[in-house]
C-alpha cells in the first residue's frame, strides 16, 4: 500500500443498531482526506449513504437477517480512490441483478441499490471463500 | 425513536427529533403514520428539521406514508428539509411526488 493510504476494518454484528456509527466513521473518514478539493460535506454524506446502504443490504439479504452473524466492512483510500468492501457470509445477494427503479412507480423499497449506482464509480459483486464481497470504487479529485 | 407529535389547525404535525432516518428507525415512523390515518385522522405534516442523514428506508417510510394518505382520502407533506436530505429526494425522484415546504407554518397554510 503506497505511503498516505488510509486502511480501515470494521466487524460489526449483522445488525441495524450499528448503521450509524458505521456511517459517522465514513464521515470522519471523509473530512480527514487532506487532498480531496471537491465539496467535503457532499462527500461525506455519500460514503455515510454508501456504507449504510450496503451494509443493509448485506443484513437484510445476504445474512438474512441472523444476528449472529457479522458484516465486515473494509474502507480504503489511495491514490486517490475510495473502495468500500462489504463482506457478508451468507448466501448472497448480488445487486447487480437488482432492476433500476421504476420512478413512474411509488414502490416503498427498491432505491438503494440505485443510489450505490449513483453515487460510485463502479460496483461488483463477487463470491470470495465463505462468503461474498460487494465491491464498491469512487474516484476522488 | 423519538417522535413529538402535535395537533396545529386539524393537521398532525409529526417532528422527528433523530439526527438519522435510517433502516434502523424508520418503520416506527411508518407505523405511526399508518396508525394515524387508520384513526381516521386525513392530515399529516412531517418536520424533519433535525434529521441530517436519510437512507432509501427512510424514504421507503415515506412513501409508503404517502400512499397511506392516498388510500385514506387523506394528505402528507414535508416541511423543513436539511440541504443533503433534500438532494436524496432529488436524486430519487420524489421531489416530484412530495409536496415540500420550507417552514412548518408555510406547510400549515397549505393543507
Amino acid at each position: 500500500m503506497e505511503k498516505r493510504a488510509i486502511e480501515v476494518d470494521i466487524k460489526v454484528p449483522n445488525q441495524t443498531r450499528y448503521l450509524s456509527l458505521i456511517g459517522r466513521i465514513g464521515e470522519d473518514i471523509a473530512k480527514e482526506l487532506d487532498k480531496f478539493g471537491g465539496d467535503r460535506e457532499t462527500l461525506a454524506y455519500h460514503i455515510n449513504l454508501v456504507l449504510t446502504e450496503a451494509m443493509v443490504n448485506a443484513i437484510k439479504y445476504a445474512n438474512a437477517e441472523d444476528p449472529d452473524k457479522m458484516v465486515h466492512i473494509m474502507i480504503t483510500i489511495a491514490d486517490s480512490e475510495l473502495t468500500i468492501r462489504v463482506y457478508d457470509n451468507g448466501q448472497g445477494f448480488d445487486i447487480n441483478s437488482i432492476p433500476p427503479p421504476d420512478f413512474e412507480k411509488l414502490e416503498d423499497r427498491g432505491r438503494g441499490v440505485f443510489i450505490i449506482k449513483s453515487i460510485m464509480d463502479s460496483v461488483r459483486y463477487r463470491k470470495i471463500d465463505g462468503g461474498n464481497v460487494l465491491e464498491m470504487s469512487k474516484r476522488l479529485q | 425513536m423519538n417522535l413529538n407529535i402535535e395537533t396545529r389547525n386539524e393537521v398532525i404535525v409529526i417532528y422527528v427529533k433523530e439526527e438519522r432516518l435510517d433502516a434502523h428507525n424508520s418503520g416506527d415512523l411508518k407505523s405511526e403514520m399508518q396508525r394515524l390515518f387508520e384513526e381516521g385522522k386525513k392530515n399529516i405534516l412531517v418536520d424533519l428539521h433535525d434529521v441530517r442523514f436519510i437512507d432509501s428506508s427512510g424514504l421507503g417510510a415515506l412513501v409508503s406514508g404517502f400512499k397511506n394518505a392516498i388510500s385514506h382520502q387523506g394528505n402528507l407533506k414535508l416541511a423543513t428539509l436539511q440541504t443533503q436530505v433534500k438532494s436524496m429526494f432529488e436524486l430519487t425522484r420524489l421531489h416530484r411526488v412530495f409536496e415540500i415546504f420550507p417552514s412548518t407554518a408555510e406547510a400549515l397554510e397549505n393543507f
